[in-house]
């Protein structure tokens, strides 16, 4: 699903540039349940940034979905992350004037679905994180946790290949970050392939697959116990 | 360009601009002032503009006054500072040589002593045809102007102003069939002329048949002074050139003297006038649109501030999959929309104010009357508020679609 070959990538700082990743080799397969962890600094958002379209590496090879990603200029990346991809933020990036409701149809929006169509499809995915009742309320009315639930169904919504947290349960309290995670695992096993970038290890624990990130290359990458596969 | 067509584009645009009110009416602000601005002045001058031609009513505005002077140059055997009569035959020679005339009056005037009971006073009593009702409408008050059989049979009838009305008559005395004494001569009276706003020549008190007065004071064919008017095609400053020409043939005056006729070109300060009112008009809608475009720029300035206000949003929206090019067009269709809508509620307040203005001023001394701008102006205010919203519209979107999402998205 994600194949990535020696992917390097620096940003110019001033006169200098700063490398930040260093030759990252990385094979996710379509269903896996993957955590990047890291330390702030080490690279992951980087890559996760790659990895969602948003910004484009220097040197190395990006495969999504079978698609070598190359030349990508912003309409293209733009239609890409639309279909593929679905993204949830540590701090939710849901529109604040717009019911829950209205954010989980608004990828749908943009993949040009019809307003009924989309309103029913979101209703479905808000129903599906447990937040139908909540459809008409503004974000500003719901708990961080809730918030989080309405961003997986955004990232859910169009049906994508990946979804890409970053650090989805960083603005939120223990029993809520098991909520979300639980949240996570349940559309893996759907056969979601699901991407997490994060720093707790408790959060990774729950993941079926950790690579280590660490000053821009990968340090470990293993399969966790089957404790959590079971 | 299929998304300008598309329900959900304007529905997304709707959602955004309802869901932030204030600032949706804080933008159109100074678009709306604009827009009144322009209608209400329009408006007003418009009506300044009706209130002077209904005042100047069926005045003939192409006419010229041409009255004799003396000489300035010997001539023909002739002394210099000869004097200048004009002839009641003068009058048809102009009317049968010069095409571009429609009208010759002939009038003679002169100041007398009116006496009606106990009251008297000393005005301007006219020889006149019934023709000078063609060129200078008379409205009447009472009874009718000087006809045909009134100049055939030289009557002792007069009609009168309604000054002179209100002065020598007490009040609510029925004038016609009254007599009044001028110069000690007893005169019927046949009409009483209304006020008027606009006098144009010397005042007009006491008007008497044409005739009459050649008797009375003895004037043979010698007229005090004609006006001319041209016709709808002719260029009232050439005839007036041509019919002093051709006078100055007739009495044996040197072509090039330039005193020996007097005249006054009505049409020529009329033509100021007007000019002036056009001007008024031009400077409203200058004013206007200065204050349209500067409330435009106040909208794109506005939008370029939520721009960054909204730059998440952005961000987000960009992350979902939206396209350069859907971020720009929403932008630039939520500057043309609030355009329009400021552009129409200026509109509707400008329309409204001019509606307080035609009911609070009616009667004949309104100062503006009807006061209106029209369709035609409305649309093309409306078009050039679509078109510059456009224009101003892509300032903001251009530095919307520069945001990367990275940037965006970024924890504070």
């Amino acid at each position: 699903m994600i194949k990535i070959k020696g992917l390097h990538k620096s940003y110019p700082m001033g006169k200098d540039s700063l490398h930040v990743l260093k030759g990252l080799d990385l094979h996710i397969k379509e269903g896996e349940f993957v955590s990047i962890m890291g330390s702030s600094g080490s690279g992951k958002s980087t890559l996760l940034n790659i990895v969602g379209l948003l910004d484009i590496h220097d040197v190395g090879e990006y495969h999504l979905n079978g698609q070598l990603i190359e030349k990508l200029d912003e309409k293209k990346a733009a239609i890409l992350r639309n279909k593929f991809l679905g993204f949830v933020f540590q701090s939710f990036n849901l529109i604040s004037y717009k019911t829950a409701l209205e954010n989980v149809a608004l990828p749908l929006y943009y993949a040009g679905v019809n307003r009924k169509e989309r309103l029913k499809t979101a209703l479905d995915y808000l129903d599906k994180v447990g937040l139908k009742e909540w459809a008409n309320h503004l974000p500003n009315e719901l708990s961080g946790g809730q918030k989080q639930r309405v961003a997986i169904a955004r990232a859910l919504v169009t049906k994508p290949k990946v979804v890409l947290a970053d650090e989805p349960t960083g603005a939120l309290d223990s029993t809520t970050t098991d909520s979300v995670m639980d949240l996570l695992k349940e559309i893996n096993d759907e056969g979601m392939t699901v991407f997490v970038i994060t720093h707790e290890e408790e959060v990774a624990e729950q993941t079926k697959r950790i690579v280590r990130l660490k000053d821009g290359v990968i340090i470990s990458d293993e399969v966790t116990n089957p404790k959590v596969l079971a | 360009m299929k998304t300008i067509f598309d329900k959900d584009t304007w529905q997304e645009i709707y959602g955004t601009l309802r869901k932030n009110v204030m600032r949706t009416i804080i933008t159109i602000i100074g678009v709306m002032w604009g827009i009144f601005l322009l209608v209400a002045l329009l408006g007003a001058a418009k009506g300044f503009e009706n209130k002077f031609n209904k005042d100047i009513g069926d005045l003939a505005t192409n006419s010229v006054f041409v009255w004799g002077q003396s000489t300035g140059m010997a001539f023909g055997g002739f002394q210099e500072g000869r004097p200048m009569r004009l002839k009641l035959t003068d009058t048809k020679t102009i009317k049968d040589q010069i095409s571009a005339v429609e009208h010759v009056v002939p009038r003679n005037q002169r100041g007398a002593h009116v006496v009606h009971k106990f009251l008297d006073g000393n005005y301007n009593v006219t020889g006149d045809y019934p023709l000078l009702d063609k060129i200078q409408k008379k409205n009447l008050l009472f009874g009718r102007f000087i006809n045909d059989s009134d100049i055939d049979e030289s009557r002792k009838v007069a009609v009168i102003s309604q000054d002179v009305y209100e002065e020598i008559f007490e009040f609510e005395e029925y004038p016609i069939g009254a007599y009044i004494e001028i110069n000690k001569i007893n005169y019927k009276v046949i009409g009483v002329i209304k006020k008027s706003n606009i006098q144009m020549g010397p005042r007009d008190d006491i008007h008497i048949p044409f005739t009459t007065f050649q008797k009375v004071y003895n004037q043979g064919d010698r007229i005090g002074w004609m006006i001319i008017t041209g016709n709808s095609e002719s260029d009232i400053s050439q005839v007036e050139a041509d019919v002093k020409l051709l006078l100055k043939n007739i009495h044996d005056v040197h072509p090039e003297d330039s005193r020996a006729f007097g005249s006054f070109n009505l049409g020529e300060n009329f033509g100021q006038v007007t000019g002036f009112l056009t001007g008024m008009q031009f400077l409203t809608i200058f004013v206007g649109l200065a204050t349209l475009i500067a409330g435009i720029f106040a909208i794109g300035n506005i939008l370029l501030i939520t721009v960054k206000e909204r730059t998440q949003e952005i961000g987000i929206r960009r992350a979902l999959g939206a396209k350069p090019s859907e971020i720009k067009i929403q932008i630039i269709l939520e500057s043309v929309v609030l355009s329009l809508f400021a552009g129409v509620l200026g509109i509707i307040a400008g329309g409204g104010i001019l509606f307080l203005l035609n009911s609070l001023f009616t009667g004949p001394d309104a100062v503006l009357l009807n006061s209106s701008v029209t369709i035609s102006t409305i649309l093309s205010a409306l078009f050039s508020l679509v078109f510059l919203g456009t224009l101003i519209g892509l300032i903001p979107a251009s530095r919307a679609v520069r945001i990367k999402p990275i940037e965006a998205l970024r924890d504070e």
